[in-house]
């Protein structure tokens, strides 16, 4: 599939949005006045951010409003809805504490929730799909829910808990990785099955269908070499995990220690996410292959 | 709605004869000739005479060489539009609701009006039916000529879908499925008509007819020997002469 850096950017920094502002709703930290405004500007900026990013691969952005319409079958659309809900609940524990240093823990508990099952949603626009065996598995919703709680605990500074899910985040990924090698042979779809040609014989391309290229192969028949995989796979998990884990142990009280955590963490997520696209592939490629 | 309607009172699609049909690309050209000049955005061309030609196109067709285990290898060309799915998932993932499957027959269409161009549909269509039109930034996929087949102002012969009206060959042919007199359901039946990756659970309209078994050779299946220019084997008089010449 076609890594378009506005839906990378999306899933990465809505994700670490979302993850930060269900560790505020939660009440792991608790800052007051401007410390408040900071925090939250900081959940509501990633978020909103990611959200409008996603809207640049529109080929009508001005229509986005009616995305709202379809929750009752489209993951999409839940997503679209639930992250609207969620932006919005958690704003009168944001209020109390900024204005007037007092939690609403209900609203904050409810919008740390639905931020969480907005992550969710995310992760199943692309679990949903079944013309992808790669993302239609379970691995990918906790990958997603892995990489926001994580970014959360890095950003509130919760030490213990961010090692703890760094962690469960490494293996998160890992798997995802290993389950997803096999799982276009597992669900068994060929050049046979998709031409019904098959029984008949071994098929393979004659000649393609036009000289040129067109939308199918440019979105879904990108695949990356195999053998950048593997370094950029190394990569990812070096940036995302491993080195912000040590930065963690061996400075765990220094704030600049820890936004490096941040921002290293981040870039590897931002390469993860390029490879969950890079990788992914799609059975119309099929169609289209020797 | 992208709720899809739990049944069709019918259930419209195509037969497309994988023996009959010669590759000619008749049908990819009157489809886009007719979705251009009609219903909805024009199926825009991009540089389309300059070095990298790109372009919108509901019908495409393939050629595949298949080389069965006892046989000599033949060719099918293989046109490949919408299947107008029972169980379309480029319908319920539409986030807008500009997709959707018509409960009187079962034809699954954008309402370009409504269409965000998002490409979440694309994706989910295991066939690649459908193609964001680069210049219209909205999703196009076959209507199975709807501003046709019900067309009023068309003479009776002409209310079918282009592709299939153009045809030479005779490859292509439209109907109603359920309806177990229409042409569609008697060849389906008699050519044991297949689904497209049935594994995926889509549950496809149109229907592929297989090519017809092709007779084998006797002896002589495999005609590659025929042409080996080795002289290993050989006996009597030229088996003499090879080995006299060998000796040289």
């Amino acid at each position: 599939m076609y890594p378009a850096p506005s839906i990378i950017v999306f899933t990465t920094l809505s994700g670490l949005g979302f993850g930060l502002l269900a560790f505020l709703g939660a009440g792991v930290i608790l800052p007051t006045g401007l410390a408040a405004f900071v925090w939250f500007a900081l959940g509501y900026a990633l978020a909103l951010v990611g959200l409008v990013a996603s809207a640049f691969h529109l080929g009508h952005p001005e229509r986005a409003l009616r995305a709202f319409t379809q929750w009752r079958t489209s993951w999409l659309s839940r997503e679209a809805v639930l992250s609207t809900l969620a932006l919005l609940a958690i704003a009168p524990h944001a209020a109390g504490l900024v204005f007037w240093a007092t939690p609403v823990p209900v609203a904050g508990a409810i919008g740390a929730a639905l931020c969480l099952v907005t992550v969710f949603a995310t992760s199943m626009i692309y679990a949903q799909l079944k013309t992808v065996p790669r993302w239609n598995h379970w691995s990918t919703p906790v990958l997603f829910l892995l990489a926001a709680l994580t970014g959360g605990a890095l950003l509130t500074g919760s030490g213990y808990t961010a090692q703890m899910l760094l962690a469960w985040l490494a293996v998160a990924m890992v798997l995802h990785w290993l389950i997803g090698d096999g799982q276009f042979a597992r669900r068994g779809t060929t050049l046979g099955t998709a031409t019904g040609l098959g029984p008949l014989g071994r098929v393979r391309q004659l000649e393609p269908p036009h000289t040129g290229g067109n939308y199918l192969l440019k979105e879904m028949a990108y695949v990356v070499a195999r053998r950048h995989s593997r370094v950029l796979r190394v990569i990812a998990l070096t940036l995302a995990c491993v080195l912000p884990s040590i930065l963690l142990w061996t400075a765990p009280y220094s704030l600049p220690a820890l936004a490096l955590a941040v921002v290293l963490h981040l870039a590897g997520m931002v390469t993860q996410r390029w490879l969950f696209f890079a990788e992914a592939e799609h059975t119309v490629a099929l169609y289209y292959r020797g | 709605m992208t709720t899809l309607p739990a049944q069709t009172e019918r259930k419209l699609g195509l037969v497309i004869d994988l023996d009959t049909c010669v590759g000619c690309h008749a049908c990819v050209v009157s489809c886009k000739g007719w979705n251009t000049e009609n219903y909805g955005a024009p199926l825009s061309d991009t540089d389309p005479y300059g070095k990298d030609p790109v372009g919108t196109f509901l019908n495409r067709v393939h050629a595949y060489e298949v080389t069965p285990q006892d046989n000599a290898p033949f060719t099918v060309h293989f046109p490949k539009s919408c299947l107008h799915c029972e169980d379309a998932p480029c319908v319920t993932v539409c986030p807008t609701g500009a997709s959707y499957k018509r409960t009187e027959d079962g034809i699954v269409l954008v309402n370009e009006d409504a269409c965000i161009g998002c490409g979440l549909c694309a994706w989910a269509c295991p066939y690649g039916a459908r193609e964001l039109d680069a210049l219209a930034g909205v999703m196009k996929k076959c209507t199975l000529c709807v501003d046709r087949i019900y067309n009023d102002t068309l003479p009776q012969e002409d209310r079918v879908p282009a592709c299939v009206r153009t045809c030479p060959a005779g490859a292509r042919h439209f109907g109603d499925f359920p309806d177990p007199d229409s042409t569609v359901s008697q060849l389906s039946r008699e050519r044991g008509g297949i689904e497209l990756m049935p594994e995926l659970g889509t549950r496809p309209v149109n229907r592929y007819l297989p090519p017809r078994p092709r007779d084998t050779l006797q002896g002589c299946a495999d005609p590659a020997p025929a042409t080996d220019p080795s002289t290993e084997g050989l006996t009597g008089f030229l088996g003499w002469i090879d080995r006299t010449l060998a000796r040289f």
